[in-house]
């Protein structure tokens, strides 16, 4: 009841935030001609007004709730993990790479998508401890470091898509040859939404809130974030904990990778991220990196995306709409705390 | 057209789309050595290109779409310094939400001006200057803002290096706290400088959308990844506005080499090409870096006294820090 509680305190506290999100999107709508209360019954309607829809939302929701649960770990370290998206992408090219030289082998498919997820997981968290050795050994700052292995991994999954794993004829932006459907992770019926890419991402916010909470790994993990050199001074290995913070994060944004290849697209596209990396980013952000708040904010943010999907037909606005409002939800949050705490601070 | 033609208008070309890059970095230099980081580079230049495309074709000036533009780059970088430097929450943070903001604002107002025909820079040409062989044809016809961002790289570096202010400018990131003591109004200069700053990086939007890549084709304008490349221009070319210039020069100039070799090398996708130069620049990131790590002494220390020193005065040459206080709140106690 008192966790209940807090939780209650908490949400009430960003209220203010997201009033003033809500202000500064009205006035940007009315701005651009539009009525905001058509606007935002739209969006909802588009994110929820059939269960196609509603699969839609769950299906941004799996990889979504997997890379923010993993960032929580870097941000918990005092890392900002900007290189979220290229260890996305080196996941999913792990997984692509693995399925297409297992998928003529003699394996059932569940030894082949096992594999699968075990090599996404491996390329995602090798590239983010790419950021991690370059902040540890070669002094660059993560923030620049990352979005470095950003562009690489862009480079390398249009290289792969354009050269060495082209489609039959030319190679083009629509990525590579589907995969059979036997390797496609199920659907429910009628839907794009697999039962899996809910499960892994409900596993992996549940595993990261206990390890941060309830371990001596995610106090240390945590100790490191708060103040680094007294961390090491009462005897955290702090650079190993720096490592192992990018390592786990990689790992689940590999398997975020995994969901999309073979649950989303199954196939390699260009964009396969989806830009979820950054969207992670804004919802750690918002939440304030609070475990327990992942998974309902990020069906938020998740609807928010699929909800401005139809606003081009329904009201011809751009759909990038979505992603205005997701940050100004996100602003919003961010001012309003630092006013309360400045209103606070007066005497 | 002959070969040493073809190089000549590729080089002055290379020139003219670094210059927005130029500018950008420079702008975001100043105010990292004020001691605040403006992550929001990417999104203000995307928003300033359409935002000075549109106001150009409103007016028919291209001067307003030019301070449109800065107009722009100041308001989002004063939310930076107003969230960082009076709300005291973390830079970083606003920075990169107003980043990927920024830029689905510019795509959502943009929508009534894209694929509009707009006004574009012309080419200047410099009476007599323009003439010389070689340097003429490369430096002097070139566009006003081609020739402003030239001057730029001069005026960052004097006012950085050779005055009094830019001592103080310089103290504001490293030690603010001496800074203040010796009379300077920290807190107002920040916002100063962060301002500045952020309006250079709001021209750097208009030179694009009104000369470099004339136009605004909303999503497809090719803008976006440029301001985090400006952003790791910054950082490359360790807050010297000449490095600066060097590293946009080069990021420049490997594109240019990318398209022209294309037909050379039928096995590598044109898409790779153009996006090649990035793992290049974080190579040199590290290198720029290495200098500094205590295990690059130490490794040194193991050399033959004669290449070490050769080696340990290349380093040097490449070294950079940030600003001590880059990114910290300034408190008065």
């Amino acid at each position: 009841m008192i966790r209940a509680r807090v939780l209650c305190q908490q949400a009430g506290r960003q209220a203010g935030g997201v009033i003033l999100a809500l202000l500064a999107a009205s006035g940007l709508l009315l701005l651009a001609g539009a009525s905001p209360v058509e606007v935002f019954r739209q969006i909802g309607l588009g994110a929820f007004g059939s269960v196609t829809r509603l699969a839609d939302v769950l299906v941004v929701w799996g990889p979504l709730a997997l890379v923010t649960a993993g960032l929580l770990v870097t941000f918990a370290a005092g890392l900002w993990n900007i290189g979220i998206e290229g260890q996305i992408v080196m996941g999913a090219i792990g997984v692509t790479g693995s399925l297409r030289l297992l998928q003529d082998a003699p394996l059932p498919a569940w030894a082949v998508l096992s594999v699968a997820l075990a090599a996404g997981m491996m390329a995602g968290a090798a590239w983010a401890m790419l950021s991690g050795l370059l902040k540890t050994v070669g002094g660059v700052n993560e923030i620049f470091g990352g979005l470095g292995l950003n562009f690489i991994a862009s480079a390398l999954i249009l290289w792969l898509i354009f050269g060495p794993w082209k489609r039959p004829g030319i190679g083009s932006m629509s990525g590579t040859e589907p995969f059979p459907d036997s390797l496609w992770l199920p659907a429910l019926a009628g839907t794009r939404l697999s039962f899996w890419s809910v499960a892994l991402g409900l596993a992996a916010v549940g595993a990261v809130a206990l390890l941060l909470s309830r371990t001596v790994l995610g106090l240390r993990l945590k100790a490191v974030g708060r103040n680094f050199r007294a961390a090491y001074l009462l005897g955290v290995p702090a650079w190993r904990h720096l490592l192992l913070a990018f390592g786990l994060c990689g790992a689940l944004a590999g398997v975020a990778g995994f969901v999309q290849v073979t649950a989303v697209y199954h196939r390699l596209i260009p964009s396969i991220s989806s830009g979820y990396g950054f969207l992670g980013l804004m919802v750690a952000l918002i939440i304030r990196c609070r475990a327990a708040w992942v998974a309902p904010v990020a069906v938020f943010f998740a609807a928010i995306t699929i909800g401005g999907i139809q606003l081009p037909i329904a009201l011809q606005l751009d759909s990038s709409l979505s992603g205005v409002l997701q940050g100004l939800l996100v602003l919003g949050v961010l001012f309003s705390d630092g006013l309360r705490h400045r209103a606070a601070a007066r005497p | 057209m002959d070969w040493p033609t073809i190089l000549l208008t590729g080089l002055a070309g290379v020139l003219a789309t670094a210059g927005p890059l130029v500018v950008a970095a420079i702008g975001e230099a100043i105010s990292e050595r004020a001691g605040v980081v403006n992550l929001s580079l990417n999104g203000t230049l995307i928003l300033s290109a359409m935002a000075g495309f549109a106001a150009a074709v409103a007016t028919g000036s291209l001067a307003a779409g030019f301070l449109c533009g800065a107009a722009v780059g100041a308001a989002a970088a004063l939310l930076v310094a107003f969230a960082g430097i009076t709300l005291r929450q973390s830079q970083v943070a606003v920075g990169f939400v107003l980043a990927l903001t920024l830029r689905d604002l510019a795509y959502f107002l943009g929508a009534p001006v894209m694929g509009a025909a707009g006004p574009r820079l012309d080419i200047l040409p410099v009476p007599l200057l323009e003439r010389l062989p070689v340097v003429g044809p490369m430096l002097f016809r070139q566009d006003v803002m081609t020739y402003a961002s030239f001057l730029l790289i001069a005026a960052a570096w004097v006012w950085i290096y050779r005055t009094r202010p830019g001592l103080t400018l310089r103290g504001l990131g490293e030690q603010p706290a001496a800074a203040f003591v010796r009379g300077a109004d920290v807190i107002r200069l920040r916002y100063l400088y962060t301002v500045a700053g952020g309006a250079l990086v709001g021209l750097a939007g208009p030179m694009y959308s009104l000369s470099v890549k004339a136009g605004w084709k909303g999503t497809i304008s090719g803008l976006d990844g440029l301001g985090w490349i400006a952003l790791a221009l910054t950082i490359f070319g360790g807050w010297h506005p000449l490095r600066i210039a060097a590293g946009a020069y080069l990021f420049a100039f490997l594109q240019w080499l990318g398209v022209v070799l294309q037909p050379f090398l039928p096995g590598i996708p044109s898409q790779v090409l153009q996006v090649a130069p990035f793992p290049f620049m974080i190579l040199t990131l590290v290198l720029v870096n290495v200098g500094q790590a205590e295990w690059t002494s130490r490794l040194l220390a193991l050399l033959p006294e004669g290449g070490r020193r050769r080696l340990a005065g290349l380093l040097r040459l490449l070294r950079a820090s940030p600003p001590a206080a880059l990114g910290q709140t300034f408190k008065r106690e």
